[in-house]
């Protein structure tokens, strides 16, 4: 009986660790609180798209280190969801949404005033490395040999896909509509589809398993990412202070490192 | 084939329905903790109950998605509690009623698809049976059969999700069921697999059936290891939890009337299957 008892103690802590790891995968290293100066907040928190992990994760350290006892957390998730969590009242100091859609419900519900456009991510066509269908332009993906993983349209990526594949006049019968650019990244990267269509700063950080081929239609369907303070910030200025960190020559470099296009 | 009246009759064992009616006053310590779980755990679906739209839920209904969605949900959620069934009660059998080196290891490993995240899972089946895993690409070889993308794939996906609870139901009624009747019928002659059919099934059969209530359940509710290794695509892979998932992005109420439609399907279905097992018992 105790035994069974241990297990499952041990099956539950299991759990709790893998759960509380996915929570806290993108936060940045605390440095050690201190009473920071002029007043001001310890803690920033910023809700951001995930396509921006690597990105904003970089500007986050970059952020603690020109404010001392300033600790930057980030709640990466799809930007719709995160916008439900503002508007359901997360203490939430900034968001960055991969669609002025979903920034759209954030303004409305009055919670955040002008955004701002800091930088576009551009589709391309994800192949596994070594290309089997041998894939070479977006003409290739309405073959019905040729397994395809979209994006659901219901997502931004799978909205920008739907009007890339429109203004190429092209009929593409997926074999998956998948919840979000990473897991449509995935079932390339296990060679499970021959072709998906993806952001290009997703190909940058999958490294040399997948292989991005441009094509011109893209360019109707470029996806702008807004960004905000929030109007109920818990830590006041400090969120403002972030956005311009974004909007400044460095937060340019970095995301330009990432693979976006900034305006 | 006589009737096989289950064994266990034992004396003050009364049928479902007059059950739990020691005198007395009611403890306090039981029933308040107990009233505070049962609200914890249905206070979440009145929410849901509250934010419904019930204005416009007759055309939401009438979607045809919605009906595809819920039908391919019952259908593969059914076929996987079968096979659940056919595979998991010879394995709670193996574990409950033979002696082997490392039973401990694999009783402990048959609980992994619960600990698990599910989306994990769903990679963990790609590696396995996907299109370039150790055995479905010798599947694709062989027979041209590929399981991702496929309802297939949605049975396999929720049947390794689901099968956990019912091998541990199983097991844990095999463990109680009284073994003396079994070794009695093995005296009188009967060979192992007559044992199994004729004595140790009957008895076990209220645990099988909950077992596999509890892994209906699961598996129609499936949702990370499914959209991970069988893909979303309407009327051959999206169950319903994918698209109230895909609703939620886009449609917040939409997604509350698919989980409304999912609850109050599965709880008829729930209700009406418990009513006739208490009754036959």
């Amino acid at each position: 009986m105790s035994r069974d008892l241990s297990r499952w103690t041990a099956a539950l802590a299991l759990t709790l660790a893998a759960v509380s790891g996915c929570g806290s995968g993108g936060n940045a290293a605390t440095s050690t609180p201190a009473p920071a100066a002029g007043g001001n907040a310890r803690e920033l928190t910023v809700f951001a798209a995930a396509s921006l992990t690597g990105a904003f994760t970089e500007l986050g350290e970059a952020f603690e280190a020109a404010h001392p006892g300033v600790s930057v957390k980030f709640n990466f998730g799809s930007s719709a969801t995160l916008a439900q969590q503002i508007i359901q009242g997360a203490p939430a100091d900034v968001f960055a949404a991969a669609s002025p859609a979903t920034m759209k419900t954030v303004t409305d519900a009055s919670l955040a005033a002008a955004p701002t456009v800091f930088a576009r991510n551009r589709l391309r066509i994800a192949v596994p490395a070594d290309n089997p269908a041998g894939v070479d332009e977006l003409e290739d993906l309405a073959d019905p040999e040729v397994k395809v993983a979209l994006c659901a349209a219901q997502v931004p990526c799978g909205a920008a896909a739907v009007k890339a594949l429109e203004a190429a006049g092209l009929k593409v019968t997926p074999v998956t509509l998948e919840q979000d650019v990473k897991a449509t990244l995935t079932k390339v990267e296990l060679g499970e589809v021959d072709a998906a269509l993806v952001y290009a700063t997703d190909v940058l950080a999958s490294g040399g398993e997948v292989k991005g081929i441009d094509f011109p239609e893209a360019d109707k369907a470029i996806n702008d990412y807004p960004v905000a303070a929030l109007a109920k910030a818990p830590a006041g200025p400090q969120a403002q202070r972030f956005v311009d960190l974004i909007l400044s020559q460095q937060g340019k470099d970095v995301l330009t490192e990432a693979g976006f296009q900034t305006p | 084939m006589t009737t096989a009246t289950p064994p266990v009759s034992a004396p003050g064992r009364t049928s479902g329905r007059e059950r739990g009616g020691v005198p007395g006053r009611l403890p306090w310590p039981l029933v308040i903790p107990a009233l505070i779980g049962l609200a914890f755990l249905v206070l979440p679906l009145a929410g849901l109950l509250v934010r419904a739209p019930w204005s416009t839920l007759p055309q939401r209904l009438a979607e045809p998605q919605v009906l595809q969605a819920l039908r391919l949900s019952l259908v593969t959620a059914t076929v996987a509690t079968a096979v659940c069934l056919l595979l998991g009660v010879p394995l709670a059998w193996l574990l409950a009623r033979t002696a082997f080196p490392g039973r401990r290891l694999i009783r402990a490993l048959v609980t992994v698809p619960l600990v698990l995240p599910p989306v994990v899972g769903g990679v963990a089946l790609l590696l396995v049976l996907g299109r370039r895993g150790l055995i479905g690409s010798w599947l694709e070889a062989a027979f041209g059969l590929s399981l991702p993308f496929t309802t297939a794939g949605v049975v396999v996906a929720e049947a390794f999700v689901a099968m956990p609870f019912l091998v541990i139901s199983v097991e844990g009624a095999l463990r109680a069921a009284d073994a003396r009747f079994e070794e009695a019928a093995a005296t009188l002659g009967a060979s192992r697999w007559t044992v199994f059919r004729r004595v140790t099934l009957p008895m076990i059969a209220p645990g099988v059936a909950a077992g596999a209530v509890l892994c209906w359940a699961r598996a129609l509710g499936e949702f990370g290891a499914t959209i991970t290794f069988a893909g979303n695509f309407p009327g051959t892979t999206q169950t319903m939890p994918l698209a109230v998932y895909l609703a939620l992005e886009t449609e917040p109420e939409a997604a509350v009337v698919l989980s409304l439609v999912l609850l109050s399907v599965s709880v008829v279905i729930l209700a009406g299957l418990r009513e006739r097992w208490v009754s036959r018992i």
